[in-house]
């Protein structure tokens, strides 16, 4: 045991969940004492939801490798599929937490599901050509649900397209409005399940990073090559963590949504992929602190700022640019290394 | 005889020439054996009519000026490359259409000219990798750290450090491969291809960047594994020493094509050798 505590890898994954936790505790009793805004207060969840979105798509940019450009579609198709299934189980699960439980999972498997059908032609490309076609792909998934309505009566899920022909029975309720997205949702999110999923995630990630698998996906991102050469086949091993990667983006949207009273489909577009990569660059890839940090820091922002109005966004750039000056170090410069090297390697 | 399809029957076509294999080995199927192997890059034909056999134990080498061919043939051999023309059996099986995955699984491990590690890894990590196919467990084990995936990685890292000790490196385990020396880099590689348990092992310069010292350490070693693992290795080497020093037979490439085979001796007083590259290496 002393051992493995001078592990250097174990010492900061502990302090990860060390630090969640903490953090947990403090904001808890600030809250629990008065002592914290009601703006503030409302923000718990969604940057829990936040956190969980930098660490899962550091799972794909930093341990597998591959910069992604539509992690938000995950998201969506988490929080929609998650929201549905909590609506429709109103009355048979009447426990909020169970039910809260049963649509994260939900989330979490249609996203997988998503994810792992994206990941068929997407994980067959390479660099650039990868990045662009899961932009494609988040913006695919946002128009789908644009355009799906969903209904349920006593005759059970009516499903359609493009326009609404679900044509509910008396006492049916449309649940999933297209362009609409859904409304009338009953707030389940907790900051206490925030928290809980942020170290579900974080030990999936860490066990998963220091396992055969995990190490074999780090070894093609190292040296494809030389991976293959001992027998180690890109494919499949790379779908693992990106479908592991994408059911933690659709538990974030389930929890996510499910704080609000409304959530609709351009709620989870290009803007938010990019800023949940922007959560994870600053971070530092690979680096999951670095992302907790990261996304923390970058949502309370905006709403601190909120008081200098107009300059809002201009402190933010700034302040954006000042953080990333500050962290110009070893891994910004080892991402544009790297992207480098592979254009190169693909001329050669 | 057109007619039946038959990946098995052997022998394809006549060997033209024999390689030198040694007596302990003659008897028993060569572990590997090309039959006019050739690849053309455009117009360019950077390996044509090679043929060669290495015993199971043999230890081979590869030689010729820069630019004859000797990386090619090892891309060729392990499937980087797909063979334009010509057989290559391995342990009598024809390897045709398979990929470097399904080499590596039947046998073969390499290291690599300019040195492919995965630099961000531990030392230990990058040998573990190696046993990726031998030490398995399912990733729910990995996650849930289900006994399967304690029981594994004990094996895992007792024969990692096991296998590092040949080269004296099981200290450095926790290190980070990138940051290593450049003469341990070249070790772990070949650490890494020996965790594969191949049965042939194909190293690329194995000795290039290294001083005497290290080289002559190194000649010991490569001649240790031969004789704990029983198994074959060919080399691609410009040092003379190590290659006269510890090979069984040498093949010499100029321009892709074989222009010589033979043991050492033969190798050192044939003309066309000497005029093709020993001769140009004393000038330049
Ligand atoms: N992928 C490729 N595409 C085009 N030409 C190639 C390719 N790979 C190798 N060649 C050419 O094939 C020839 C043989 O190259 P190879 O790397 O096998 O030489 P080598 O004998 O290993 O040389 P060195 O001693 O310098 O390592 C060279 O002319 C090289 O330019
Ligand atoms: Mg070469």
């Amino acid at each position: 045991m002393k051992n493995l505590l001078h592990n250097k890898n174990l010492r900061s994954q502990l302090l990860t969940y060390g630090f969640v936790i903490v953090a947990f505790a403090v904001l808890q009793l600030i809250a629990a004492g008065g002592g914290m805004s009601s703006s503030l207060k409302g923000m718990l969840v969604p940057i829990c939801a936040y956190v969980v979105m930098a660490v899962s798509l550091n799972l794909t940019v930093g341990v597998l490798g591959e910069l992604s450009l539509g992690h938000a579609g995950f998201m969506s198709v988490g929080a929609f599929m998650g929201v549905t299934a909590a609506i429709s189980l109103q009355s048979a699960v009447p426990a909020p937490g169970l039910r809260l439980f049963i649509a994260l999972v939900v989330g979490a498997v249609f996203a997988a599901v998503v994810g792992f059908l994206v990941g068929i032609p997407v994980l067959r490309l390479k660099g650039d050509y990868l990045a662009i076609v899961t932009l494609a792909f988040g913006e695919i998934i946002k128009s789908i649900f644009n355009n799906l309505y969903i209904g349920l009566d006593a005759r059970g899920f009516h499903v359609s397209l493009l326009q609404d022909r679900t044509n509910l029975e008396q006492g049916g309720r449309l649940i999933l409005g297209g362009p609409m997205g859904i409304s009338g949702i009953q707030k389940l999110s907790t900051f206490l399940a925030g928290v809980i999923l942020i170290l579900v995630c974080l030990f999936v990630i860490f066990n998963y990073v220091n396992s055969r698998t995990g190490r074999a996906v780090m070894a093609l991102r190292d040296n494809r090559i030389a991976a293959e050469s001992i027998g180690i086949s890109a494919t499949r091993h790379k779908m693992t963590a990106f479908v592991l990667s994408a059911a933690m983006a659709g538990a974030a949207g389930a929890l996510f949504a499910l704080n609000y009273s409304t959530v609709v489909p351009n709620k989870f577009d290009f803007n938010t992929s990019i800023l949940v990569l922007v959560f994870v660059v600053l971070g530092g890839l690979g680096n999951m602190f670095g992302s907790i940090l990261a996304a923390t820091a970058l949502t309370i922002l905006p709403e601190v700022l909120r008081e200098f109005q107009d300059y809002r966004m201009l402190i933010y750039a700034i302040v954006l640019i000042l953080v990333m000056l500050g962290t110009n170090n070893a891994k910004l410069r080892s991402l544009f290394e790297k992207l480098r090297r592979r254009r190169r390697e693909e001329q050669s | 005889m057109g007619k039946v399809k038959s990946k098995n029957e052997s022998p394809l076509v006549p060997v033209p020439s024999t390689s030198y294999i040694p007596q302990r080995d003659l008897d028993k199927t060569p572990i590997l054996e090309t039959r006019y192997l050739g690849i053309d890059f455009g117009g360019l034909t950077a390996v044509d009519d090679f043929n060669l056999t290495i015993g199971r134990t043999e230890i081979a080498g590869l030689i010729g000026p820069n630019g004859a061919g000797k990386t090619t043939v090892f891309n060729l051999i392990t499937k980087v490359y797909q063979p334009t023309r010509g057989t290559i059996l391995l342990d009598g099986r024809d390897t045709q259409g398979m990929n470097t995955v399904q080499i590596s699984k039947a046998g073969i491990a390499r290291t690599f000219q300019n040195i492919r590690l995965f630099d961000s890894l531990s030392v230990e990590d990058n040998v573990k990798l190696g046993m990726h196919n031998s030490i398995k467990y399912s990733m729910a084990s990995g996650i849930f750290r289900l006994p399967a995936y304690w029981r594994r990685e004990k094996v895992a890292h007792e024969r990692a450090m096991e296998l590092l000790s040949i080269f004296d490196m099981q200290d450095m385990g926790k290190m980070q491969a990138g940051s290593l020396p450049y003469g341990a880099q070249r070790r772990l590689e070949i650490v890494r291809a020996l965790a594969t348990n191949p049965s042939l092992l194909l190293l690329d310069e194995p000795a290039a960047g290294m001083n005497p010292s290290e080289t002559y350490e190194l000649m010991e070693n490569i001649v240790k594994i031969r004789d704990t693992f029983q198994i074959a290795i060919m080399l691609i080497e410009h040092d003379m020493s190590l290659v006269m020093g510890i090979c069984e037979g040498i093949c010499v490439l100029n321009f892709g094509k074989v222009i010589a085979k033979g043991t050492p001796e033969d190798i050192q007083s044939n003309p066309v050798v000497i005029e093709a590259y020993l001769g140009k290496k004393k000038e330049g």
